[in-house]
């Protein structure tokens, strides 16, 4: 359990680390080391040269305005669930960053690094499906915005070229009116999930739903919008039968893996189950603030 | 590749040793410094033995490379007790409740217990439980240790 040796190279600013990305195509970002240090050393990853953003100052920041929340790529999960103020505008991000492994973790773990990692079974990935974000990135031709569904295109896989940073993720927050719920399965407290599900659900003055957004994770190659559910709910009243309909709709947009922790037919299981609890969840907490 | 000197600050003092880019804090602490008190087991961040507390903060120092903490202010198990040997008041606790067995996951445990009742000086038990979760212990059963924290939080509380 030793990494193989590397090139340690610390960076001072965002253009030193494009730069020095760019000098060494087997160069990797080291950010919070929580997952890419376990996998080296496993030596499942063997990076020559790891350029640490950790000495860059100015690139972990909680910037909320109105509807709009940005959040820099080495922000550290803790920074952001201990954030009064977003917890208040917005407890589902707290919530769902809470599920993350345990405070160790969180306390050096950052938000651009899970995003980069882009494990189908982690929690930001979903968040940021489901908040319509916009993720920003710094390469040697400049700067370039990706939207998240565009931004994961397979298991630990992105967007991003080698020689790019990921510098901010801009997030739209839902309506205060808004329900949100974020659910789970997982073996033990910390684990990443089986199963899992992040839902925000509005409902206009009559009580149709006007807003209904899904975000699965763990269920397939990436995390996932379940729209064909979405569609199932929008302009109906989210009463028990509409939302057990719009859950049995999640499958088509789902496809999970066999594993040891759980066959594709029980992860498809759990997540009708979750997004079930979840939406009832929401509706609850739709029209009052938790 | 390259060695080079490194001088930590560890339970305040300044402590220099080799290292190369690859060896971990965790690794550094122990083979280097001696500080034998911080524990390995998994070596990718699962089990918590090895949690210490960096700026005041607990960190998996098999995660950490030893070169990322100079600058920072590390905490260790053997900065726990006074210099007269006289035992921290979490360190007491452990030791009236039975709070440990075998002792291998215990410095890990101390450490996140001392990040804990910093935040949260009145924890429940289930905030304990949520807390530790980190940190495994395959002797325990966590009922001892549950206990003392509790006995900690009460005895720090009280001043002791
Ligand atoms: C015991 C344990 C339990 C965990 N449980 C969970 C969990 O339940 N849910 C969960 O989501 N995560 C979990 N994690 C992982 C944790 O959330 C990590 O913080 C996260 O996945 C990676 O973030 P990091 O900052 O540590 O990135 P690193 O490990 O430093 O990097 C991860 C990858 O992203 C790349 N990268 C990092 N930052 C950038 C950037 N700014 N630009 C470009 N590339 C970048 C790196 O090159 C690397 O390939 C767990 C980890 C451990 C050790
Ligand atoms: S040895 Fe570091 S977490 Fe297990
Ligand atoms: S006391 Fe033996 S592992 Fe915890």
């Amino acid at each position: 359990m030793k990494a193989a040796p590397f090139e340690y190279c610390p960076a001072a600013s965002l253009d030193e680390a494009v730069a020095l990305l760019a000098g060494d195509e087997d160069a990797k970002v080291l950010a919070g080391g929580q997952s890419l240090v376990p996998l080296m050393a496993m030596r499942l990853a063997r990076p020559s040269r790891l350029v640490d953003l950790n000495p860059i100052p100015g690139l972990d920041w909680v910037r909320l305005d109105g509807d709009r929340l940005s959040l820099g790529a080495m922000t550290r999960h803790r920074q952001v669930e201990r954030h009064p103020e977003l917890r208040r505008r917005c407890s589902l991000i707290a919530e769902a960053v809470e599920q993350i492994g345990h405070v160790a973790i969180r306390n050096r773990g950052t938000v651009g690094g899970s995003l980069a990692h882009a494990d189908p079974a982690a929690e930001w990935p979903a968040l940021v499906l489901a908040l319509d974000a916009e993720l920003v990135a710094r390469g040697p031709a400049g700067t370039r915005t990706i939207s998240a569904p565009d931004f994961f295109t397979s298991v630990f896989e992105t967007a991003l070229r080698p020689d790019e940073v990921l510098v901010e993720v801009r997030l739209g927050l839902p309506s205060e009116r808004a329900g949100t719920a974020v659910l789970e399965l997982s073996r033990r407290h910390g684990d990443f999930a089986i199963a899992g599900v992040v839902a925000v659900l509005e409902t206009d003055g009559e009580g149709a739903v006007q807003d209904a957004r899904l975000a699965l994770f763990g269920v397939g190659e990436t995390a996932v919008r379940a729209r064909a559910a979405e569609a199932r709910l929008l302009g109906e009243r989210p009463d028990d039968r509409t939302i057990a309909a719009a859950a049995e709709a999640v499958d088509p947009d789902l496809h999970p893996s066999s594993d040891l922790h759980g066959s594709a037919e029980y992860r498809l299981h759990v997540a009708r189950v979750l997004t079930r609890r979840a939406l009832v969840q929401a509706r609850e907490r739709a029209g009052r603030r938790p | 590749m390259s060695w080079r000197e490194l001088t930590l600050t560890v339970n305040g003092r300044r402590l220099s040793g080799r290292a190369e880019p690859r060896t971990t804090l965790a690794d550094f602490l122990r083979d280097e410094l001696g500080l034998t008190g911080t524990h390995l087991g998994c070596e990718h961040g699962v089990c918590g033995a090895c949690t210490l507390l960096m700026d005041g903060a607990t960190v998996r120092s098999c995660l950490i490379f030893a070169v990322q903490a100079e600058g920072h202010e590390l905490e260790t198990v053997e900065g726990m007790a006074a210099p007269d040997g006289r035992l921290h008041p979490i360190q007491e606790a452990f030791s009236l409740e039975h709070g440990l067995q075998c002792g291998f996951c215990t410095p890990g445990v101390l450490m996140s217990v001392r990040e804990l009742l910093h935040e949260n000086p009145d924890p429940t038990e289930q905030e304990i439980r949520t807390w530790l979760s980190g940190n495994l212990c395959r002797c325990t059963g966590y009922q001892n240790i549950v206990a003392a924290v509790r006995r900690a939080s009460t005895m720090l509380r009280d001043g002791a």
